[in-house]
């Protein structure tokens, strides 16, 4: 490389500073060893005056900050891998990872096949799961935000309702699968109904905060305007809570799918919390290791999917 | 004679609170005269803003009688138009959107949308901020914001201009920048004003009348000063101008002699 030769000959920065200007001899001679230690003092490099020198560093810094950012996180998936194979290595029950890899394989050959109404391919499990989180988690969002907003504008109303959630909010929703058993005679709307309950909860506190939490200026400004009550829902009230909103939704969507698994596993039926029951009753641990990864990617996938758009109308930040 | 705009008569404001009664203003007589500028100037805690406050109707007096063109005032409206200390723009809304907002409930009933949108377009050139109306205010700077701030105010074509501290949160170039532009604004719509402020200069500086309040609790009008220079008034000519120096020390030794008690 250009730098290198430059550095290993002592006559650079002297000749530099001789003819030429020397803050360009300057910049060549510290090149080399900038490059050789952190990105940090190649971006300093970077403005030298021959135009090939900032395009290698440039690519360099990129380069390193791009692995900075990628190594951690790949260092500490091994490590997990490591742990787990380790942890195989004395025998036991657990697969290796090597094994659980190659069930993989086969397994996402054909995700989606139906050989009957309790033998169907992960991703129609996966899809059944998400289905009935979709649908319990959509009416607790159509009750709880609207709750909020009332529970938030009317004081009397929170502090009737206050100890009321108070005191069921605590209880693990999986206590109320009865109950929904009960009334809906089938197992189906039952888990959707464990979603529900434990849905409302996030969206109806946050929305109620983020109600009582409007500054007063925005307020007074609807107050000297006058602003009808409509406008000042949706051009005042509706804006400043929607962060609140936002982040009850991301709550609870992490909530909704950790209960699922767990209620499915007590129902029955197509859903990934029931084929990780299924798959222990068919003595097949690999797969519910797989199950174990697939939960946690479509766990994360929705709480980052709701991260994206809660940062898309966080006017504070801004 | 100019007509009263705003006439506030014996008003006081007792607050009640966990240790008492708190009296924050009592006996204030003030009449507020079409087209003049007055600063309600005192130490904080004097409740010049607690004043300000009750001429927006945001609070309603304990006592007395505050009417506004001869009628009760009995609520906040937008014809006292309040020009926030800390801008209270939405930031959820463009420039353009949180003047139009204004304009839109004040002009709309009578008034199509192309007038509205000329309206709020005239508004913003007026605080020489036309370019940047389709910028949300965290793309501005805190002295544009508060430009929009006056421009919304301004848009409602409101009878009286109440600004609490208005330039209070700003650097004291950008404060003088905006100090200057207010004035041509005065000039050129003969806009009535009242303006809380703690700055001594600004107040002889932009007033007709500077209203010098007592400490609180239970503060009071202690002095009323008349500010008679004429306009319109040269930022440098003044700082060496003989009047201008005595009217900033009439408003000094009230500030720091009669009233020293709570600046300590």
């Amino acid at each position: 490389m250009n730098t290198i030769v430059m550095a290993s000959s002592p006559t650079g920065p002297d000749a530099g500073a001789g003819s030429g200007p020397t803050g360009a001899g300057r910049t060549r001679s510290e090149a080399p060893r900038a490059g050789a230690a952190t990105g940090k003092a190649a971006v300093q490099a970077a403005p030298a005056p021959e135009r090939t020198e900032p395009i290698t560093a440039r690519f360099e810094t990129a380069l390193q900050a791009g692995l900075r950012a990628v190594l951690p996180p790949v260092v500490g998936m091994l490590l997990l891998i490591a742990v787990w194979h380790l942890a195989t290595l004395g025998g036991g029950g657990i697969p290796s990872p090597g094994q659980t890899w190659q069930a993989a394989l086969v397994l996402f050959a054909d995700p989606f096949y139906v050989a009957g109404p309790n033998d169907q391919g992960i991703g129609w499990n996966v899809l059944a799961s998400l289905q009935r989180v979709g649908i319990g988690f959509g009416i607790a969002a159509l009750v709880g935000i609207p709750a909020g907003f009332m529970l938030g504008r009317f004081a009397l109303l929170a502090q009737m309702l206050n100890p009321v959630i108070s005191l069921l909010r605590p209880v693990s929703p999986l206590a109320w699968l009865p109950i929904g058993l009960l009334v809906f005679q089938r197992a189906d709307p039952a888990a959707t109904w464990t979603i529900f309950i434990c849905s409302i909860w996030p969206m109806i506190l946050n929305t109620a905060q983020g109600v009582t939490r409007v500054p007063q200026d925005y307020l007074n400004v609807a107050r000297v305007l006058k602003l009808a009550e409509w406008k000042v829902f949706t051009k005042i009230l509706f804006p400043a809570v929607l962060p609140y909103m936002l982040t009850g939704i991301r709550l609870s969507i992490g909530t909704a799918w950790l209960v699922i698994v767990a209620a499915e596993m007590l129902t029955g039926g197509v859903g990934i919390g029931f084929w990780v029951w299924d798959e222990w009753n068919n003595l097949k641990v690999e797969h519910i290791i797989i199950a174990i990864f697939v939960i946690g990617i479509v766990g994360l996938i929705l709480e980052q999917t709701l991260m994206l758009v809660a940062r898309r109308f966080n006017y504070e930040s801004r | 004679m100019s007509k009263k705009i705003v006439q506030i008569e014996g008003v006081g404001q007792t607050f009640d609170t966990k240790s008492g009664r708190f009296t924050a203003l009592r006996d204030i007589h003030l009449d507020i005269l079409e087209g003049e500028c007055v600063s309600l100037i005192g130490h904080s805690g004097c409740g010049k803003s607690t004043l300000l406050n009750l001429i927006a109707g945001l609070t309603t007096p304990t006592q007395g009688v505050m009417l506004c063109d001869g009628r009760e005032i009995a609520g906040p409206g937008p014809e006292r138009a309040v020009v926030f200390q800390n801008h209270s723009l939405l930031p959820w809304l463009t420039c353009f959107d949180n003047v139009y907002l204004a304009v839109e409930r004040v002009f709309g009933a009578r008034e199509g949308k192309a007038k509205l949108k000329q309206r709020t377009h005239d508004a913003l050139a007026l605080v020489g901020l036309a370019h940047a109306e389709t910028k949300f205010p965290h793309e501005i700077s805190g002295g544009m914001k508060q430009r929009v701030g006056i421009a919304r105010a301004l848009s409602m074509a409101p009878r009286i201009l109440l600004m609490d501290e208005p330039f209070g949160a700003l650097d004291a170039l950008t404060r003088a920048n905006l100090q200057d532009e207010l004035m041509k604004i005065l000039a050129a719509t003969g806009a009535t004003v009242v303006m809380v402020t703690h700055d001594v200069d600004e107040a002889v500086l932009l007033s007709d009348r500077v209203v010098m309040l007592t400490n609180g609790p239970a503060a009071t009008i202690g002095e009323i000063l008349e500010v008679r220079l004429d306009r319109p008034r040269e930022r440098l000519a003044l700082a060496h101008d003989r009047q201008f120096a005595e009217y900033r020390a009439a408003i000094m030794e009230f500030l720091y002699q009669k009233q020293l008690r709570s600046a300590a």
